[in-house]
């Protein structure tokens, strides 16, 4: 009798709990609807929209100029590359060829910006999966000194608005370049520091192997791009594929995976960074002095009907503007393609399934951000 | 090694070969390939599972007002074949909108779909989910429409 009762399946109610929308790992203002069995995941729902400003409809009242500061507040960690897809966008638009020292300032900021946007997705990842402070602290003590460089740039540390069509807005100020060495040095051993901390930990590789899988065929199918992508198998790098600013000068690799788990996309941001300093290395060896900023109108009237899509490769993965003009100062319409929001398509596939204790550690693999989803 | 963009041209005799009656006028101006609303989602099934086409990734869907139509923009990328195109298609009017979704073709679509009905007011059938995003339910009006102040 009792061998009877012992077999018998254990019923439990499934539960719906809303997580978010303040959670504080959940990295901004998101909630997901999620149904559970126990400890399992059986429905989820992300749900969004709390930080929507409705960049797309002020771009429309505001000019071409004015809007690079618009740009800084999507993907707020990582506002250089934001300038950049702009800027290349109006540039499209109007068909203006920036100088080389302009092209090469841009490359070694949006380096610089990938490699403090990469540290800060590795270090929540890590304070999600449960590792408490260390490893974040290791990775805000390097940002924090890329952002001191930014602040000799253009006076600002997060919302730099650096960038302007048709070059960058200042040329590097001289004790830039004594600190972006000292910063290089620095890094080498910093870097380690963390990298022998958490890349082969035990705990980490087992709490992230084979965890929240994420198939090739459907990372494509659902338009995923950046390190998401690439930790599935694709090499597919818009800097590569579609060379912008000086990246046709660089030499780099593209580092990939092929398990698409938790460990993979944080393994591939790891390796992206040695990628990124390897490129801000080659943008110092090759800048030439010149002039910063083509010579563009205070106030910029692309022709009527005039299309431009302007794309970089994010941090997140790939980051476009579709400008129309109408002939006006400000563009028609200005429609943000945000990796961030795009590349959440996929989290019901990689949530369902998995236990509770994943979830936070999957949602902080993808490295969303709220200023981008919601925008 | 680097993305070449199409020629419209050709891409238009193999989807309106591929797709009889698929193409709005010509179905070639300024580089783009236009396609008839009703026929969107057959279309984009065929520069899909066409062998020699092979668009497998679709960048992004926007939609612009232009205030007595408006047009839906679909930037589209082969990740094999390495080359990119841009189809659009324009909707007449501006009550009850509807077109047919790429959801089945490409869930990257779910999400901006989802986004055009709830900025711009266009519906899009056969989408499983058809409802706001970024605005709560019972929300008036689309306000990336022009006529949204």
């Amino acid at each position: 009798m009792a061998d009877c009762f012992l077999t018998m399946p254990i019923q439990t109610e499934p539960m719906t709990v809303n997580i978010g929308p303040q959670h504080p790992s959940t990295h901004g203002v998101f909630r997901l609807r999620v149904t559970f069995d126990g400890e399992e995941i059986l429905e989820v729902e992300p749900i969004f929209g709390y930080l929507h400003r409705g960049t797309e409809k002020l771009a429309e009242e505001r000019n071409y100029t004015q809007i690079v500061t618009l740009t800084d507040r999507l993907d707020y960690v990582s506002s250089m590359i934001n300038n950049q897809a702009y800027c290349l966008a109006v540039e499209e638009l109007l068909g203006v060829e920036v100088p080389q020292r302009a092209k090469y300032l841009r490359t070694l900021t949006a380096e610089l910006q990938r490699v403090a946007s990469h540290l800060m997705g590795i270090g929540f990842f890590l304070q999600d999966l449960g590792t408490l402070g260390t490893p974040l602290m290791y990775a805000f003590r390097i940002r924090e000194r890329i952002l001191d460089l930014f602040e000799m740039l253009c006076g600002a540390r997060i919302t730099v608005s650096y960038m302007r069509p048709g070059g960058v807005f200042f040329d590097a100020p001289e004790d830039f370049w004594p600190a972006l060495d000292q910063f290089l040095k620095d890094f080498d051993v910093e870097f380690k520091e963390i990298e022998q901390l958490i890349l082969e930990n035990e705990i980490v590789m087992v709490r992230t192997r084979g965890v929240s899988l994420l198939p090739l065929d459907l990372a494509i199918n659902a338009s995923v791009s950046g390190p998401v992508l690439r930790a599935s198998g694709s090499d597919w790098d818009w800097r590569k594929m579609a060379p912008y600013d000086a990246y046709d000068r660089m030499e780099f690799d593209v580092p990939t995976a092929t398990g698409g788990d938790n460990y993979d996309r944080f393994w591939v941001r790891m390796q992206e960074i040695y990628q990124s300093i390897r490129m801000v290395r080659q943008c110092i060896q090759q800048i030439e002095p010149g002039p910063t900023r083509a010579d563009v109108p205070l106030v910029l009237r692309p022709e009527p009907g005039a299309e431009a899509y302007g794309r970089v490769e994010a941090s997140k993965g790939e980051l476009a503007f579709y400008l129309v003009s109408d002939g006006g100062i400000s563009p028609y319409r200005c429609k943000v393609r945000s990796p961030s929001l795009i590349n959440l398509t996929v989290t019901e596939h990689l949530l369902v399934g998995w236990k509770l204790a994943d979830m936070i550690v999957t949602l902080g693999s993808l490295d969303i951000n709220m200023g981008e989803v919601d925008r | 090694m680097a993305v070449l963009q199409l020629s419209s041209e050709r891409l238009a005799e193999q989807v309106s070969a591929g797709v009889p009656d698929s193409l709005a006028g010509t179905g070639v101006c300024d580089d783009v390939l236009w396609v008839k609303p009703a026929k969107i989602a057959d279309a984009a099934n065929f520069l899909k599972s066409d062998s020699g086409l092979d668009f497998n990734f679709l960048n992004s869907i926007s939609a612009v007002d232009y205030i007595n139509h408006f047009e839906i923009v679909y930037h589209l990328t082969s990740m094999n074949k390495r080359h990119m195109t841009i189809v659009k298609t324009r909707l007449d009017g501006r009550e009850k909108l509807s077109l047919p979704s790429v959801y089945h073709v490409w869930r990257g679509a779910d999400f901006q779909e989802r986004e055009i009905w709830d900025l711009m007011g266009i519906s899009f059938s056969g989408h499983p989910n058809m409802k706001r995003i970024m605005l709560w339910e019972g929300f008036e009006g689309h306000p990336l429409r022009k006529d949204f102040l």
